[in-house]
């Protein structure tokens, strides 16, 4: 088990580090006056990917608001890659500080958390006591309490919906492809005219595991962890797929854009017709930022597209743990969830069960305009459930020794 | 300081232990799990799993080949082109624009400049639309790998691009001490052509003084990141890159794989390193040969029509880069082919603008004290060694260069753990002294050799004339060094702007500099804001290059053989 030795490596480390380990303080998060008591005053180091500058503003605009109502100073630490993150607070506990950590809260999903929660990274269960939790929709948006089906226990908080939708420009390609199938009869028709984000990239991983729902004989089988006696039958019409699919590609297959950002300039600067994304409103949102021609529109395949959601978790050794959940909160307040789903500040999609709201508060969700290109949520439909994160792993794994080495 | 011998002797073991412990224990803390070796646990056993698993990584070799090809490439290219420059256009009127267009060049980041790079060459980029569709046809972009071509052409040019205004402004430090316009004349008036007299008599003066800049540029190729990343092949990367990824993976399991990968980018660099120092006999050799040979070439039009080519393929692209960059800062839609923006907007200025201010305050502040700190260590150290005869702590000083041949990758990693032991983490304090780290270098060995080259005797004439040492240092060396000082302080000072792991690592990322900032929204992609917080990025060591070429200027401005070498 790969976790197991990097464990006894963390182990090996800590023992090279002196002094004793604190035990680390553990707020009652069921006590929440007490929380937003001991919040007040605490600097909170939100740890979140920092290439969006949207999302960068809106985390500004969630910090002032904090800051004014419960005295918590709330500061975002822009990543390049979420990854680093999740280091740091390894490399922490390697050196043995059980107390005052670095990150208070990092926003993660997916294999980032499933490694933070194996490796015993993560200060909780919170989440659920959070006062704002009760309009959070779980029976309606399961993925709120399942994170790529690793149950979340309360460890970490959602605060947005993702869901892979497509894009095209209507000028160049008024009837794109609407299924996996059609997209590699059009790939064909149209060579060099599409592509995905190179794995690991998490979209362009994405784009496998949204192959493998409609190539793979059994889908419930991805839910499950990877079976390896399985793994070669069950994913041979995938790679036979994509085998075909590879010269058909932009640059021949031999190349590809390294993010999904990379994937919408390409787009923008005509070397593409199909582009995709994990925020609903991307397309919208690039049209009023005057990167994308308004001729863009939106749409999912046929049989549902991927879908997750965005979270937030504070580390064991967090110094202030109670502003991170004083924050997180807020995140998940109608108010804040309103704005954010907003294609003009944000456009991702709540988490909450909007029916369930106060009637001032449902009032916030019906007043936001769409914009050109973003589907309503009838429209987006109902999401296909994550993969279990080790298949994300082992299709990372196969595609780079397949596609990634230029054999 | 320098007055007082007992401090002053303390300098060299001062200076090496902030240096080379850091890299030592952190390197110790790359390679020993990649060993599977623990000595605190009292275990010694050997445990080569981490090997395995990289061994066992698809393209791994393929990956390895890329990086010390082009590492190598982009070194020999640099270098070529640098002394074609020289050679033929050196002391002429038009190397003045060469010279000032050093300054900008310099201050461009590496990811800046590789997307300045990328953006002019790709098929849907700068160079195509301004010819399309009316020249060419194209609708739409046509389907060249480019960048990113499996030969890593692209990345060659972008970091030869990059390096040779490094090595540039190295021999224009170098150049006063190595008596190079006496020696060109002498030549001349011997016979010999311009550029012929040039390369017979003054190169074999400045090689061995720009040798570590050499070295330095070697291993910078053969291990960068950011401009592989950018503008290198994908499929696979180079080993650099691909090892980066492996250290961001959430599966810890990776890391042990990333530590035996950095030690074997750190063999990469060592081969890499010896197979120059072979090519370098050879040359030597060749070199010697052609010289004592005396043919004067007396009209050599060919090396100075090749040396203007030499200094457009080196400035021209980067500037256009930069001003696609500019343009991007401001653009509105711009769709292919239109060659330039449909709309202007200063939305990603005035998006930007609020963190810029406070970014660059806290980069500066923090590039000023690893500036300073490295000043005062290096002039201390090479003080020492002058008034205790050459050599004293010349071979430990060696160590120094540890933080420019060993890779980043292979030593951050286990420093920051030894920061987070030390408990000496998260504040501007400990990422300034953890840049030191990486700008000393740089500013030894900016000063180092123009330092040894200085004439003795005018110490001597100095002291026969009843000055004592500390007067001698202060009236005499320092003014006759106020440029390699500047120019070694401008370096510095770009350096510590330009640096992103170890600010972010040590710095726990509260620490936020223009480089971080551009780092994070650059993972995004966006060319409007890559285009702003580049300009803003390359503004702050502008400043200090033009200072530091512009400032002796000034000063000496009546003292003829202080001025650089014409």
């Amino acid at each position: 088990m790969p976790i197991l030795r990097a464990r006894a490596l963390a182990l090996l480390l800590a023992a090279l580090a002196s002094g004793p380990a604190l035990a680390g303080d553990r707020p009652d998060p069921a006590d929440w006056p007490a929380v937003e008591a001991s919040a007040r005053g605490q600097q909170v180091w939100f740890h979140a990917w920092g290439g969006d500058p949207r999302r960068n503003d809106y985390i500004a605009w969630a910090a002032d608001e904090v800051e004014a109502r419960y005295g918590v100073k709330v500061t975002q630490v822009k990543l390049a890659d979420t990854g680093e993150a999740v280091a740091r607070v390894a490399a922490e506990k390697a050196a043995g500080r059980d107390t005052g950590g670095a990150v208070d809260l990092v926003w993660i999903n997916g294999p980032n958390f499933a490694a933070m929660k194996e490796g015993g990274l993560l200060f909780g269960p919170w989440a659920e006591d959070l006062p704002n939790w009760r309009h959070v929709d779980v029976a309606g948006k399961p993925t709120v309490v399942n994170d790529f089906t690793v149950p979340t226990e309360g460890l970490e908080a959602p605060w947005g919906m993702a869901q892979i939708v497509f894009y095209h420009d209507t000028a160049r390609l008024p009837e794109p492809p609407r299924s996996i199938a059609a997209l590699g009869t059009w790939a064909a028709a149209h060579p060099g005219r599409s592509t995905y984000p190179q794995p690991p990239d998490f979209l362009g991983l994405t784009f496998l595991k949204q192959a493998a729902f409609a190539l793979v004989p059994d889908t419930a089988a991805l839910q499950e962890p990877v079976d390896e006696a399985r793994y070669a039958e069950l994913t041979r019409p995938l790679w036979a797929w994509l085998d075909g699919l590879a010269p058909d590609l932009w640059r021949g297959g031999r190349a590809y854009p390294l993010t999904g950002t990379a994937l919408k300039q390409l787009m923008a600067d005509g070397e593409i017709d199909l582009a995709f994304s994990f925020n609903q409103s991307e397309a919208s949102a690039a049209i009023a930022n005057g990167e994308l021609p308004d001729t863009v529109r939106s749409y999912v395949l046929e049989g549902g597209t991927i879908g997750n959601a965005n979270f937030v978790a504070i580390p064991f050794n967090a110094a202030a743990k109670e502003g991170a959940m004083v924050f997180a909160n807020f995140l998940i307040s109608p108010e804040a969830q309103a704005r954010a789903q907003d294609p003009a500040v944000l456009g991702n999609f709540t988490v909450l069960d909007i029916a369930s709201l106060a009637p001032e508060d449902r009032a916030r969700f019906e007043a936001i305009d769409l914009g050109p290109a973003t589907l309503s949520p009838e429209a987006l439909g109902r999401s296909l459930p994550e993969p279990h994160p080790s298949w994300m792993e082992r299709l990372s794994r196969d595609w780079s020794s397949r596609y990634g080495v230029g054999e | 300081m320098p007055e007082r011998p007992g401090l002053l002797a303390l300098a060299p073991a001062v200076t090496l232990g902030l240096i080379a412990l850091p890299v030592l224990a952190g390197l110790a803390g790359t390679i020993l799990p990649g060993l599977g070796l623990a000595p605190a646990l009292g275990g010694t056993r050997l445990d080569l799993a981490p090997w395995a698993a990289l061994l066992a990584t698809p393209g791994l070799w393929r990956s390895a080949a890329l990086s010390l090809g082009t590492g190598l490439a982009a070194t020999v290219v640099s270098l070529a082109l640098t002394t074609l420059i020289l050679a033929a256009w050196h002391g002429t009127r038009p190397f003045r624009l060469i010279e000032r267009a050093l300054s900008p060049l310099l201050s461009v980041p590496h990811a800046a400049a590789a997307f300045g790079l990328a953006f002019l060459i790709a098929p849907s980029g700068w160079a195509v639309r301004a010819v399309s569709p009316w020249a060419t046809g194209w609708q739409t972009p046509p389907d060249w790998l480019l960048p990113g071509d499996p030969l890593g052409l692209s990345l060659i040019a972008g970091l030869a691009a990059k390096e040779v205004p490094f090595l540039l402004l190295m021999s224009l430090a170098a150049l006063p001490q190595a008596d190079a316009a006496r020696a060109r004349r002498a030549a001349l008036t011997l016979g010999y052509g311009p550029s012929t007299a040039w390369l017979k008599a003054v190169f074999p003066r400045i090689y061995p003084q720009i040798r570590l800049p050499v070295f330095a540029v070697l291993a910078f190729s053969l291990a960068n990141v950011e401009t592989a990343l950018i503008l290198g092949p994908s499929t696979p990367a180079t080993l650099a890159v691909r090892l980066t990824q492996w250290m961001r993976d959430p599966d810890l399991a990776l890391w042990l794989k990333a530590a035996a990968g950095a030690t074997l980018q750190l063999g990469l660099v060592l081969a890499a390193l010896a197979l120059w120092r072979l090519a370098e006999a050879a040359a030597t050799r060749l070199g010697r040969a052609w010289i004592t040979r005396g043919t004067r070439h007396p009209r050599d039009r060919l090396p100075r029509a090749a040396g203007a080519l030499a200094a457009a393929l080196a400035t021209l692209p980067m500037l256009a880069g930069l001003a696609s960059l500019a343009v991007w800062s401001v653009a509105g839609l711009w769709s292919f082919p239109d060659a330039l923006p449909a709309s202007l907007t200063l939305r990603a200025w005035s998006r930007a603008a609020p963190e810029l201010a406070g970014a660059a305050l806290t980069t500066l502040g923090i590039a000023a004290g690893a500036t300073a700190l490295s000043l005062a260590l290096v002039l201390a150290c090479l003080e020492n060694a002058t008034r205790r005869g050459r050599g004293a702590g010349r071979a430990l000083l060696a160590l120094l260069y540890l933080p420019l041949v060993v890779p980043q990758v292979a030593f951050l990693f286990g420093l920051q753990i030894l920061g987070l032991m030390a408990g000496l983490d998260g504040g501007p304090l400990a990422v300034t002294l953890a840049h030191t780290v990486f700008v000393l270098p740089y500013v030894y060995l900016s000063l180092a050799e123009p330092w040894a080259a200085l004439d003795p005797r005018l110490a001597a004439a100095a002291a026969t004339l009843g000055a004592p040492p500390g007067r001698i240092f202060r009236r005499v060396r320092l003014p006759m060094m106020l440029r390699p000082i500047l120019t070694a302080a401008a370096v510095g000072l770009a350096v510590s702007i330009g640096l992103y792991l170890p600010t972010l690592l040590i710095g726990a990322g509260r620490v936020a500099t223009l480089t971080t900032e551009a780092v994070a929204l650059a993972s995004g992609g966006d060319r409007r804001l890559i285009g702003t917080w580049a300009l803003v990025q390359a503004a702050l060591p502008f400043a200090g290059f033009a200072l530091a070429l512009g400032l002796p200027a000034l000063l000496w401005r009546n003292r003829r053989a202080m001025r650089p070498a014409r």
